[in-house]
C-alpha cells in the first residue's frame, strides 16, 4: 500500500473551472479529498448597502449585476416586491412581456451552464453549439431593451418597452427551433459513455440534505422534492400557463442534467403560450406615481430564477428609498452544500460537481 | 507599407528584389506579439460572460489569434473584465507579477476602468488603474463582444506604433 | 382607454397580489413592526390566516413560556404572512418546536435576514414547510451593542452561512455556531457595513 500524505492545494480565484471567483482550499490525501474550505467574498460588491441609497426605480440597474445570466429574473424580483408592498395593479400586456423573457433568460442562462458543465466534465464542443443558440436569445432581448447582458427592462408597474414590430413572431419562431434544437443536444450529449461515466452516481443530494441546505432550482428537483415557485407561490400570469415541473429521481449530476434540459423545453413551451395568448392592445405600464413612495411595512417575495428561490426582502419606511433591502440568493443557499458533498470524492469529480450546482459569483457574494 | 527605394543601398535593392523585406527587430517582434495575443482567463464578473461570449462561436476571438489562457504564466495580455474588489486586488497584483514580460492590461467594462457603477461602494476598487498600469481601457456596462474585439485592435495598434516609432503612447511605466 | 380597461380586467382576479388590492380601493399603509399591533388595520377586511397566527401564538405561551411573543400579526401585503415577534431569550426554544414537532414542521427556510432599526438589530427568518405549504416569519429584535442570538445552524445547515453574513455585514454574534468568521469581507476590517451608522474609510472617492 501506498502512503499518502495530507496536502492543500489552493484553487481559485482565479482558476478557469471555478465560475468566477470562487476559491477553495482543498485537503486532499492522495486523491481523495478530505476537507474543503470555499472562501467567498471576492465579488462582494456592496450592492445591498448601495441599494439603501437608491430609490427603487434606481436599483433596478443594479439587480442585473446580482445574478448577471439571469438579469430578467432579477429585475422581476424587485419590481414584484416593491409592487407587492404598494397594491399595484399590472397590465396584462406587461405580465405576458415579463413572463416571455423571463422564461428566454431562463434559456439562455441554462444554455451558459450546459456548456460550460460539459467544458468541466471534457467536452469542448457543446459549448460552441451552447453559445450560437444563447447568442439568438441576446440579440433578441438587444432588440427589444438595447442591451445584451444588462437589460434594466423592467419597472415598477410594468416594463419600459413594447416589443417592436415582429418581434413576437421571432420569439416564438425561435421557441419551436430551440424545442427542436435540444433534441439534437440529448443526441449530442446524452449517450455519450464519458459523460454518463462523469456524471451517474457522481454528486448525489440526498432529500435531507437538499432541505436542510434550503436548496432550489434544479438542485432540489433532482432528488424528487417538487418545489418550483411557479407553481407553489403563483406570481405574475404563471398559473395561465400549462407546463411540467421536470423532477429527478437519485439526485446525482445526470438528474440535475435531464431537470435544467426538460426546464428549457418547458420554458419554451411557456413562451410559445404566451405568445399565442398575447393581448393585443395595452399599456406596458399601470397607473404608477411619479415618485414612489412604497408604503411602511415589509414584504418577502421568492420567484423563480434559473438558480433557484430569488427572494427580495424589502423592508420600507414609508420613504422613496428602501430602509433595508435584502436579495436571498440562491447560487449562495446553493453553494453551500458543496462541502458536504465533496468530502471523500475524488479530486477529479471536484469540478464536475461544482459546475452542476450552477453558482454565479455575482449573486453568492451580493 | 510604403518602400522608399532611394534609402537602399544597391546591395539592399537586390534583396528587396529576391523578396526579402527589411525591417527592424523590435518591428518583426511588434508584428510576432501583436498576432498572437494571449490573455488571462480573468472572468471577474458580468464583463467576464461577455468575454467568454467574444470567445465563443459568434464573434470568435481565435480568429485574431487571440487564445485564453488559464495561467499567468502563458499569456500577455490580462484582460480585467469586471469589478475588482479591494479583497481581490492583491490577488490580482500577483497575478498581473506572475506574467512574463512583455504584458499589457485592457481593462474591460466601466467597473475595471473607474468603479463603474458601483464606485461609491465600500468594498470596490475605483478602478484597476490603481493596482496595474492600463494599456486600453474599454468604456461600457457590460461592453459589446464588438467593443472588446476593437479594444484589442487598439492594443495591437498600439504594440506596433510604439516598435515603429520608439515612443511610448503612455507615460506610465 | 377602453383597451386599457379591458386589458386590465381579467388581470384583477388571476394573480393573487392584484386580487388583494382590488380587495381594498386604495393601499393602505400596514403597520408593519414599528407599531407591531393588528387592531391599528381596522380598516383592512379579517385575514384569513388570522386563526393560523393566534394558534401558533397559544402554543407558544402554552409550551415555552408565557412570555415569550411579543406579539404576532398578519402580514396582510405580504400574502397574509403569519409573524411573530419572539423574545430573544426562548427564541431557540420557538425554533426547535417549530422544527420538529410533526404538525408544524417548518423545515425549509427560505430566508435569514438581518435589518438595522438604529435603536435595535433584528433577524427575519422566513421558514416554509414542505409538508403543509405554509409559511410563517419571525422576528427577533437583540440590543445594538451587545449584538448576540443563538445560532440556527444546528436546526437547518442553511443558517451556517446566512449567519456569518449576517454577522459581517452587521455585527451579530452567533452564540454556538461553529465557524464565527466574516463571510465576505477581509478578516482585518474594521466595522460591520450594513448599520446605519457605518462610515466607509475612503468616502467620497
Amino acid at each position: 500500500m501506498l502512503r499518502t500524505e495530507e496536502m492543500v492545494l489552493n484553487l481559485g480565484p482565479q482558476h478557469p473551472s471555478m465560475h468566477g471567483v470562487l476559491r477553495l482550499v482543498v485537503k486532499i490525501d492522495g486523491e481523495i479529498i478530505r476537507e474543503i474550505e470555499p472562501v467567498v467574498g471576492y465579488l462582494h460588491r456592496g450592492t445591498e448597502k448601495l441599494a439603501e441609497d437608491l430609490n427603487y426605480t434606481q436599483i433596478i440597474p443594479y439587480t442585473d449585476r446580482l445574478d448577471y445570466l439571469s438579469s430578467m429574473t432579477n429585475n422581476y424580483v424587485v419590481c414584484h416586491a416593491t409592487e407587492t408592498l404598494m397594491g399595484l395593479e399590472i397590465p396584462e400586456k406587461a405580465e405576458y412581456l415579463r413572463v416571455i423573457v423571463m422564461e428566454m433568460n431562463r434559456v439562455a442562462s441554462h444554455l451558459l451552464w450546459l456548456g460550460t458543465f460539459l467544458l468541466d466534465v471534457g467536452a469542448l464542443t457543446p459549448f460552441l453549439y451552447c453559445f450560437r443558440d444563447r447568442e439568438q436569445i441576446l440579440s433578441m432581448f438587444n432588440e427589444l431593451c438595447g442591451a445584451r447582458l444588462t437589460y434594466n427592462y423592467m419597472r415598477v408597474g410594468g416594463v419600459k418597452w413594447d416589443a417592436p414590430a415582429g418581434w413576437l413572431d421571432k420569439v416564438k419562431n425561435f421557441a419551436d427551433y430551440m424545442i427542436n434544437e435540444i433534441q439534437n443536444y440529448h443526441e449530442l450529449i446524452s449517450g455519450n459513455e464519458i459523460f454518463l461515466q462523469r456524471t451517474k452516481g457522481i454528486g448525489v443530494i440526498t432529500k435531507e440534505m437538499a432541505l436542510s441546505y434550503s436548496l432550489s432550482g434544479a438542485n432540489i428537483r433532482c432528488t424528487g422534492i417538487d418545489w418550483d415557485l411557479r407553481k407553489k407561490q403563483p406570481y405574475s400570469v404563471y398559473d395561465r400557463f400549462d407546463f411540467k415541473v421536470p423532477l429527478g429521481k437519485t439526485g446525482d449530476l445526470l438528474d440535475k442534467y435531464h431537470c435544467r434540459m426538460d426546464e428549457m423545453v418547458e420554458a419554451m413551451k411557456i413562451v410559445k403560450q404566451a405568445v399565442e395568448g398575447f393581448p393585443e392592445g395595452g399599456a406596458t405600464m399601470g397607473k404608477v406615481p411619479r415618485v414612489l413612495r412604497v408604503p411602511e411595512g415589509e414584504v418577502y417575495v421568492g420567484v423563480e430564477s434559473p438558480r433557484g428561490e430569488l427572494g427580495c426582502h424589502i423592508v420600507s419606511k414609508g420613504k422613496d428609498k428602501p430602509w433595508r433591502i435584502k436579495f436571498r440568493r440562491p447560487s449562495f443557499y446553493n453553494l453551500q452544500v458543496a462541502k458536504e458533498l465533496l468530502v471523500g470524492q475524488n479530486i477529479a469529480n471536484l469540478v464536475a460537481i461544482l459546475g452542476s450546482i450552477d453558482i454565479v459569483l455575482g449573486e453568492v457574494d451580493g | 507599407m510604403e518602400v522608399n527605394f532611394e534609402q537602399f543601398t544597391s546591395f539592399e535593392e537586390e534583396e528587396i528584389k529576391r523578396n526579402v523585406l527589411v525591417t527592424t527587430l523590435e518591428q518583426i517582434k511588434a508584428w510576432a506579439r501583436t498576432g498572437s495575443m494571449w490573455p488571462l482567463t480573468f472572468g471577474l464578473a458580468c464583463c467576464g460572460i461577455e468575454m467568454m461570449a467574444s470567445g465563443g462561436s459568434h464573434f470568435d476571438l481565435d480568429r485574431f489569434g487571440v487564445i485564453f489562457r488559464a495561467s499567468p504564466r502563458q499569456s500577455d495580455v490580462m484582460i480585467v473584465s469586471g469589478t475588482v474588489t479591494k479583497k481581490m486586488a492583491p490577488l490580482l497584483r500577483r497575478l498581473y507579477d506572475q506574467m512574463p514580460e512583455p504584458k499589457w492590461v485592457i481593462a474591460m467594462g466601466s467597473c475595471a476602468t473607474a468603479g463603474g457603477p458601483y464606485v461609491r461602494s465600500y468594498s470596490v476598487v475605483k478602478g484597476v488603474d490603481q493596482i496595474v498600469p492600463v494599456d486600453v481601457y474599454i468604456p461600457g456596462c457590460p461592453p459589446n463582444p464588438a467593443a472588446l474585439i476593437y479594444g484589442l485592435h487598439k492594443l495591437q495598434e498600439k504594440i506596433r506604433y510604439e516598435a515603429r516609432t520608439g515612443k511610448k503612447v503612455t507615460d506610465h511605466e | 382607454m377602453s383597451e386599457e380597461k379591458e386589458a386590465k380586467k381579467p388581470a384583477a382576479p388571476k394573480t393573487p397580489r392584484a386580487a388583494q388590492a382590488a380587495g381594498r380601493a386604495r393601499p393602505v399603509p400596514p403597520r408593519g413592526r414599528a407599531a407591531g399591533k393588528p387592531k391599528e388595520e381596522k380598516p383592512l377586511p379579517p385575514s384569513p390566516k388570522q386563526p393560523v397566527v393566534d394558534g401558533y401564538a397559544k402554543l407558544i405561551r402554552e409550551k415555552i413560556s408565557p412570555e415569550a411573543v411579543e406579539s404576532a400579526f398578519i402580514n396582510q401585503p405580504n400574502d397574509h404572512l403569519p409573524t411573530l415577534v419572539i423574545k430573544k431569550e426562548f427564541w431557540i426554544q420557538v425554533a426547535e418546536l417549530f422544527k420538529n414537532q410533526s404538525d408544524l414542521a417548518f423545515d425549509y427556510m427560505q430566508n435569514y435576514s438581518g435589518v438595522d432599526y438604529e435603536t435595535h438589530l433584528e433577524v427575519v427568518v422566513q421558514l416554509y414547510s414542505m409538508a403543509r405549504g405554509e409559511r410563517v416569519c419571525f422576528k427577533i429584535k437583540t440590543d445594538r451593542e451587545v449584538a448576540k442570538l443563538p445560532t440556527l445552524s444546528n436546526l437547518w445547515s442553511a443558517a451556517d452561512w446566512n449567519e456569518r453574513e449576517i454577522y459581517d455585514l452587521l455585527g451579530i454574534d452567533f452564540e454556538g455556531h461553529p465557524d464565527m468568521r466574516r463571510m465576505f469581507l477581509p478578516e482585518d476590517w474594521v466595522g460591520h457595513p450594513l448599520r446605519k451608522d457605518y462610515v466607509p474609510l475612503d468616502e467620497g472617492v
